[in-house]
């Protein structure tokens, strides 16, 4: 956990004095990743170089936790606290083995649980240790050097990490793998993480918490969605721009707006059967089923109308399908690369579970905004 | 053809000679190693103080060999060593300080600085930056001060045999007083040699402790091209 107290920054300059953090009070919690974001020199920057005293703040209070860390060496401090920047920073005259080491070493563990330490985490981060550990920076890919960051920031198993911009500089291809890697890897380390960016897609793809930076204040602190959804001013409305709501399809899940339903026929059914099936649940189309329950194909009305006989033989193929843990984005893609204005989806076997509409969509992204204006005037 | 002849009539005595210059020399810039370096290094922390001190090391390098010798002879009486090793060990300590301190400075100063964030967000203290980071990505530059320190002053101590130091400019001073050119050419000639040979044997020396992280890139292209060739 991360608790900041007021946490003020001033500096002297021949023009006066600047406040780059102004009473910046926000707690994250264990486990979760906070991005701290907005424009340059809003302050972002300077707050995280507060938390491992990189720069001393002037005032307020900072807790690790639940300890206060004024009370430790600001050295001994930022040994146990892992710190990624944008520039990587990895040592080139050391080995990449060498770099992950260094922590353990100061902190004074013996070479060769260091040594084992290192190579875990090149395996982790998808680097066969045999390969990389003898390699130096130089004989790896932006891509790979900062995968080794990574590696070394969490190399004595710090509880909390900084990134300060971290995939930056990497090009957009490979900050999406690596972004991916983060968090799969975030999933099941649980580390509380502090991550600078003035990328919203990347707020919105890696936050549990989006802290919204203006010129040394705070302005929001909320989570993507409703930092999205309901921006505390025009500022933050104008940084997350104007697709905003676009971007709130990539928070949710297609299994969070699935119409789950039993609603499916198979093969042999026939054509009155599944009419009268729509027409009770107020549904155009049907799915059709294999006995493994997967989806192999749909009718709709327009194709039953004035058919009969087994309903397989007018079945018409999917044209595509999606699974439920994909994000409402890739479905919404989906559907407008198709001109279709359903999806059938299907869990992780391929059995067909429900589907998602362009309705139930728009439905769950227009209920947010329609919560608060509800209240009668 | 006397020439040659001469050298090899006194083939001990150049020996002779030639392991009284390299005493100056190697114990001399060994010694500006040791001051040179640290105070390179003190400089990075202050710009004030930088510009003091690489402004008097460049005026030091600015006063003629001869006159230093000369000014020596006075202070150093006062001990009893007004000629000999002793003001010539000291007039190579300081004539190595500027190469020595200006590319230590100028190493350390430019370390990149993303590197020095990195360091200490992780935690290593300013001496643990120094030694783990700061000067081993230095070595190369350091070792080239160093170089250009050591064949400088293997050309300023043929002139210290005039304090009565020896060295290989034993030959060119009695070259020139005697009108023999044999005895000359075999100085200009062993000195030149000397300083060559030096400034190889430290260029071979500097690689070995460049880490190899940050070797230079020709020595690997050459092992490639070898490689190929083998294959």
């Amino acid at each position: 956990m991360i608790k900041l107290e007021n946490l003020t920054k001033a500096f002297e300059t021949p023009a006066g004095t600047v406040v780059a953090a102004d009473r910046i009070t926000m707690e994250v919690a264990d486990g979760e990743i906070c991005v701290l974001l907005g424009p340059s020199g809003c302050g972002k920057t300077t707050t995280l170089k507060m938390i491992n005293r990189l720069i001393e703040p002037t005032s307020g209070k900072i807790f690790i936790n639940g300890k206060d860390t004024d009370r430790y060496d600001p050295v001994e401090l930022r040994r146990t606290i892992g710190y990624v920047i944008q520039q990587i920073g990895l040592f080139p005259n050391m080995t990449v083995e060498e770099n992950i080491c260094v922590v353990p070493k100061l902190l004074g563990w013996d070479l060769a649980k260091a040594r084992t330490r290192a190579s875990e985490l090149l395996a982790t981060i998808n680097l066969d240790p045999a390969l990389f550990l003898k390699r130096y920076p130089k004989e790896l890919s932006g891509g790979q050097q900062q995968r080794v960051g990574v590696a070394r920031a969490l190399a004595a198993d710090p509880p909390v990490l900084l990134m300060d911009e971290p995939f930056g500089a990497i090009d957009p291809i490979n900050r999406e793998v690596i972004q991916d890697e983060f968090l799969k890897m975030h999933h099941r380390l649980r580390k509380t993480v502090m991550f600078v960016s003035h990328d919203i897609d990347e707020a919105v793809k890696m936050a549990d918490k989006v802290a919204i930076f203006r010129a040394g204040k705070l302005e929001q602190f909320d989570s993507p969605d409703n930092i999205l959804a309901h921006p505390g001013n025009s500022f933050i409305a104008d940084f997350v721009g104007s697709d905003r709501t676009l971007k709130r399809l990539r928070l949710v899940r297609v299994g969070d707006v699935l119409q789950a339903s039993s609603l499916r026929v198979s093969g042999d059914d026939q054509v009155e059967h599944t009419v009268a099936l729509m027409n009770e649940h107020g549904q155009e189309f049907m799915v059709i089923v294999d006995t493994e329950g997967r989806p192999r194909g749909y009718v709709d009305v327009d194709i039953v109308r004035d058919r009969s006989g087994a309903v397989g033989e007018h079945c018409a193929p999917l044209p595509a399908t999606v699974r439920l843990d994909e994000d409402l984005r890739a479905a919404v893609s989906t559907m407008f690369m198709h001109d279709i204005r359903w999806l059938a989806c299907v869990d992780r076997n391929g059995v067909f579970v429900g589907c998602v509409t362009q309705r139930g969509i728009t439905r769950l992204l227009g209920e947010t905004y329609r919560a608060p204006d509800a209240v009668p005037h | 053809m006397e020439t040659l002849k001469f050298i090899l009539d006194n083939l001990p005595a150049i020996g002779q000679r030639t392991i009284e210059h390299i005493s100056i020399v190697g114990v001399a810039v060994s010694l500006a190693v040791i001051t040179g370096v640290p105070i390179g290094i003190a400089i990075t922390q202050n710009k004030r103080a930088a510009d003091i001190v690489l402004y008097t090391a460049a005026m030091i390098m600015t006063i003629p060999s001869i006159a230093l010798f000369g000014v020596m002879i006075p202070v150093l009486s006062l001990i009893g060593q007004g000629i000999g090793y002793l003001p010539a060990v000291i007039a190579v300590l300081l004539y190595s300080q500027l190469p020595i301190i200006r590319n230590t400075y100028t190493a350390i100063s430019n370390v990149d600085p993303a590197l020095r964030e990195a360091a200490r967000g992780m935690g290593m203290s300013a001496l643990e930056r120094l030694r783990q980071v700061e000067i081993p990505l230095a070595v190369p530059v350091i070792m080239a001060g160093v170089r250009i320190a050591v064949v400088i002053n293997i050309g300023i101590t043929a002139i210290a045999t005039y304090i009565g130091a020896g060295g290989l400019g034993a030959f060119i001073s009695r070259g020139i007083s005697q009108t023999d050119p044999r005895q000359l050419i075999t100085g200009a000639l062993a000195v030149s040699l000397l300083a060559i040979a030096a400034d190889y044997l430290l260029l071979w020396a500097q690689h070995q402790l460049t880490p190899k992280g940050i070797r230079h890139a020709r020595f690997r292209v050459r092992r490639v091209v070898e490689g190929k060739l083998a294959a």
